[in-house]
């Protein structure tokens, strides 16, 4: 945080008008940002706004699954889920012993959050039909050897295929099998190994042809635009995607890069993985990895699959494991697995193991989840309550101004200025992020709020007690602010990376309505910076120029003689103390 | 205010300054005693867990006439916990009631239906369990062990290790305080409350580093001198920056308290006192503890570092010495109006050595 703010102090020590024309241009556009964007209050979270209420019930073939362990784990997946970036104040809490209760505030797309919800992980083997790095021939176009003509010939088959509907006879092997795989989906062959259920509900029959051929293409068309860089079209992909379907993922590969799929129908559910676990490989020395036991059923069906997959070429010799709609990893089988566990290897290290491990037992949750019910509920603040916390707000605030103004005189002016902008930053900063990122402001958010104005105002107080004391040393005020800023700028930092540091250890660590907070304090902190920076100390430096401040009007509260500088010094270089035309 | 400014003016000039320092042991025993008392109460009587924490029940009524606010009552009369009630769209109420057990539940549910005129039949009631608060608190835990670690580390790498741990003891200190306050009070404990808890950690330790921050400026030639130990510099900073602190911690009390006593007290926003009750104490401890713990301590350990001893041996020496000529006025007082112009690198009382060094050539930089 330090170091690029004080590259940009250097400019708004020399240009002070810059620095405060950028920050006004900041919250002018912010504020039109506001209002073209159609939200002119923040989202409030459920305890200030009121919401929707889902109560769900856990539904499961054997009761002795529904206990406490995998009740927290359907209640953490759904965290995750609906919460996502973590600062949409959604609440999941177990309620007795087999119901969830989740708390969604107003303003947030109820529906999806039902269908976030209401299901628990859903996790399946897919097999890969086609893959390819994501946007990569527009990120690295440098050709080598095999693996680049492959990609360029993938490429050439997409193109072909999405502008004459038919795949292209000139295509290599790999491009062919994108097309050929579509095509293929409905009438099932040994690549796109076929279970009863994927014939029944991915295409009506094979006499339709046609109109599978027509949504081949339409598939073939959506997978030559996906870009998995892009989030939105992320989640987009595999969106409504039943388990029989062909359909569309998104995953990273091992080198960090969004790879895109096209996947056939699932094979294995994640229930019937019995367990997973992380293992390091000590035998072989390869490091870590995953294993797997399947429960009787899910064995039979895997050893069907790796032993079709097996007979394969690249990619179509691999399956996706896909956990909400993204791959989240694509082994490649080399042979048939009949043994009723498998493992995983390959270039893992320990978290990707575990987390891997942890996402299929996750999968293999026995619970499924039934509405109960959707209500909607009020504010648990209530109105009257609300109104009351502003009003008392607004009274301390009040009292907040009076103390500056009492206290700092002149200076106060610059003090309620600095609050004024940082206020406008932070609602405007506040209601932008309600549509971008579910930011909702809570309860908890609106008093980091309130605290926060004792940051950002700690600020300034450190920054005028620095200047009062240059004044005090009998240095008239335009040294006596220059002289001020480098330290007071330090002491600001200093004590705001703690605040920040705070801010963000608890944003990653927690969950909830505590990340919500850390989420505003950070925010808050943040903008405390920019403001001394950009708007505090320019203003400061223009009005140290104007008469009023500059020859110590009583009321300016920079008066030499109230603060009680040092008698000499003002004897030799202010003779006259309140009319020195060089300080004008 | 403006005899506050004269205060500024005249503990700027060290004519005026209390001893934090030298009387570390009577504040170091009061915070033992608060201590204490905190602990006791915290095992005597406990903490007044909410909902979330330890479970209760939620009781969910078909659509009745009865407002929120009465319902509140009826609920807390039944059950004699706090109560917190919503309407439904149904027109319903949801009522939840922390602490409650099966049993109790019932006669809850009984004295509701009779209280709301409702069927008791018709009155859902659902046991929470305490998983969520468990959750919230448990990763508020880790978040809180996990930023003192870092923390410390860099106080030690921005600072110095004593002031780390001087900081860490004033973080825990103020967390004892504020946590003792609400068992002493039997305020309820929230999710809202562990939030406030969250953010006196970051408040706690600004306010400490910015006293550190001075401490550290006005320390750093100090072994060049030999007019001022260690615990004397510390104090001056203490009070140099005492209107800051003042200052800053009136500036960020006034809307909590606005919160607590105008919107909890008069106008009886229950929820609000939550938060505000835990912000309130903490920032109020945080603004103690770093003038009277963390940098007391920091001199105390500051002091045992060899190098300070000399120090402090050679400044005695030289203070006995001054008294045995009989020029006591000069070293012997706090004053900072007679800088040592003779020694080069002197702590001054405001410090500058480098600008008053560079303002000694100009006839306007001169002090006398």
């Amino acid at each position: 945080m330090a170091a690029p703010k004080k590259g940009r102090s250097a400019s708004a020590q020399s240009r002070p008008g810059r620095s405060l024309a950028l920050i006004l241009i900041a919250i002018a556009a912010l504020t039109g940002g506001m209002f073209a964007s159609g939200n002119t209050t923040p989202r409030l979270g459920i305890d200030l706004a009121g919401g929707t209420s889902i109560t769900l019930e856990a539904k499961s073939g054997q009761e002795s699954a529904i206990n406490k362990t995998n009740m927290n784990t359907a209640v953490d997946i759904m965290n995750r889920r609906v919460n996502g970036l973590g600062v949409s104040e959604a609440e999941v809490q177990t309620q007795g012993d087999r119901n969830i209760i989740v708390n969604i505030p107003k303003g947030t797309n109820s529906e999806q959050a039902r269908k976030q919800v209401g299901t628990t992980a859903k996790l399946y083997f897919r097999p890969v039909l086609a893959t390819e790095v994501s946007g990569a021939a527009a990120a690295s176009p440098t050709p080598s050897a095999s693996n680049s003509s492959s990609k360029k010939a993938t490429d050439k088959a997409t193109e072909k295929a999405t502008s004459s509907g038919t795949p292209s006879a000139t295509a290599t092997s790999q491009g062919r099998a994108v097309t050929d795989a579509l095509k293929d989906d409905p009438t099932p062959s040994a690549s796109n190994s076929a279970s009863a259920s994927a014939k029944a509900s991915s295409s009506p029959s094979p006499s339709a042809s046609s109109g599978a051929e027509a949504e081949a293409a339409k598939l073939q068309a959506a997978y030559t635009a996906l870009d998995c860089r892009k989030e939105g079209q992320r989640a987009k992909a595999g969106e409504g995607a039943k388990p029989t379907d062909t359909t569309l993922a998104c995953g990273t590969n091992s080198g960090g890069q969004w790879q895109k799929y096209v996947l056939g129908p699932a094979e294995v559910a994640g229930t019937d993985v019995k367990k997973a676990s992380a293992v390091y490989d000590t035998q072989s020395g390869a490091g870590w990895k995953v294993t797997m036991d399947f429960t009787s059923g899910g064995s039979k069906k895997f050893a069907s699959i790796t032993g079709k997959l097996a007979k394969n070429q690249e990619p179509q010799n691999q399956f996706a494991i896909v956990l909400d709609g993204s791959v989240v990893s694509d082994p490649r089988v080399s042979e048939a697995l009949t043994g009723g566990n498998a493992e995983i290897s390959g270039s893992f290290d320990q978290t990707e193991a575990k987390d891997l491990a942890n996402v299929l037992s996750y999968g293999a949750l026995p619970l499924s989840f039934r509405e109960q019910s959707v209500t909607t509920v009020t504010a648990a603040l209530g109105g009257e309550q609300l109104h009351a916390g502003l009003i008392a707000g607004a009274i301390g605030l009040a009292l907040v101004v009076i103390y500056l103004v009492l206290y700092y005189r002149g200076l106060s002016l610059i003090a309620i200025a600095s609050l004024l902008v940082s206020a406008a930053l932070t609602y405007a900063i506040m209601t932008l992020l309600g549509p971008t990122i579910h930011f909702a402001l809570n309860l908890p958010a609106v008093c980091g709020a309130i605290v926060a104005i004792g940051i950002t105002a700690d600020s300034f107080i450190v920054f005028f007690e620095r200047i009062r004391d240059e004044i005090r040393e009998g240095r008239t005020l335009r040294p006596a602010v220059e002289r001020a800023w480098p330290r007071a700028r330090r002491t600001i930092l200093v004590s705001d990376f703690v605040s920040f540091l705070a801010a963000a250890v608890l944003f990653i660590v927690t969950v909830g309505k505590v990340q919500g907070f850390a989420f505003t304090l950070g925010l808050t902190t943040v903008l405390d910076v920019v403001v001394v920076f950009l708007f505090t100390k320019p203003l400061m430096t223009i009005l140290a120029r104007k008469q009023f401040f500059a020859n110590g009007h009583s009321w300016s509260g920079l008066d030499p003689k109230r603060l009680g500088a040092q008698p000499p010094l003002r004897r030799t270089r202010r003779p006259s103390a309140p009319a020195d035309p060089k300080e004008a | 205010m403006s005899k506050l400014g004269n205060l500024g003016a005249r503990l700027h000039r060290g004519e005026v300054g209390y001893d934090f320092v030298g009387n570390r042991k009577i504040w170091y025993g009061i915070s033992i005693l608060i201590t204490i008392t905190a602990i006791l109460g915290l095992t005597v009587r406990g903490l007044n867990m909410g909902i979330e924490f330890q479970g209760g029940a939620v009781f969910t009524t078909p659509k009745t006439s009865v407002s929120v606010s009465q319902a509140e009552r009826y609920a807390e009369e039944a059950s004699g916990h706090d109560a917190i009630v919503q309407k439904l769209g149904s027109g319903g109420l949801r009522v939840q009631i922390a602490g409650v057990d099966t049993g109790k539940s019932d006669q809850i549910k009984a004295e509701l239906s009779q209280n709301l005129k409702v069927d008791s039949e018709k009155i859902n009631a659902d046991l929470v369990g305490p998983s969520w608060g468990e959750q919230i608190a448990n990763k508020a835990w880790q978040g809180l062990v996990i930023f003192m670690i870092l923390v410390v580390i860099y106080l030690a790498i921005a600072f110095e290790w004593r002031m780390a741990v001087a900081a860490l003891v004033a973080l825990i200190h103020d967390i004892t305080i504020t946590v003792g306050i609400y068992a002493l009070v039997g305020f309820e404990v929230t999710p809202g409350t562990v939030i406030g808890l969250l953010t006196i950690l970051g408040y706690s330790l600004y306010d400490t580093v910015v006293v550190f921050d001075s401490l550290k400026e006005q320390t750093k030639d100090l072994t060049k001198q030999t007019r001022w130990t260690y615990s004397d510099v510390a104090n001056r900073s203490i009070n140099s920056t005492l209107v800051r602190s003042i200052n800053t911690t009136v500036v960020a009390l006034l809307p909590v308290a606005g919160l607590l006593f105008i919107g909890g007290g008069v106008l009886g926003a229950g929820t609000l006192n939550d938060i505000s009750l835990s912000l309130f104490v903490g920032l109020a401890a945080g603004a103690y503890s770093s003038i009277f713990i963390a940098t007391p301590l920091v001199a105390d350990l500051k002091e045992r570092e060899p190098q300070m001893k000399a120090l402090r041996k050679r400044v005695l020496a030289k203070r006995a010495q001054a008294a045995a000529k009989g020029e006591d006025a000069e070293v012997v007082g706090q004053s900072c109006d007679e800088p040592d112009d003779a020694a080069p690198a002197v702590v001054g009382p405001r410090n500058q050595p480098a600008s008053r060094n560079r303002g000694r050539g100009r006839p306007s930089g001169k002090r006398r």
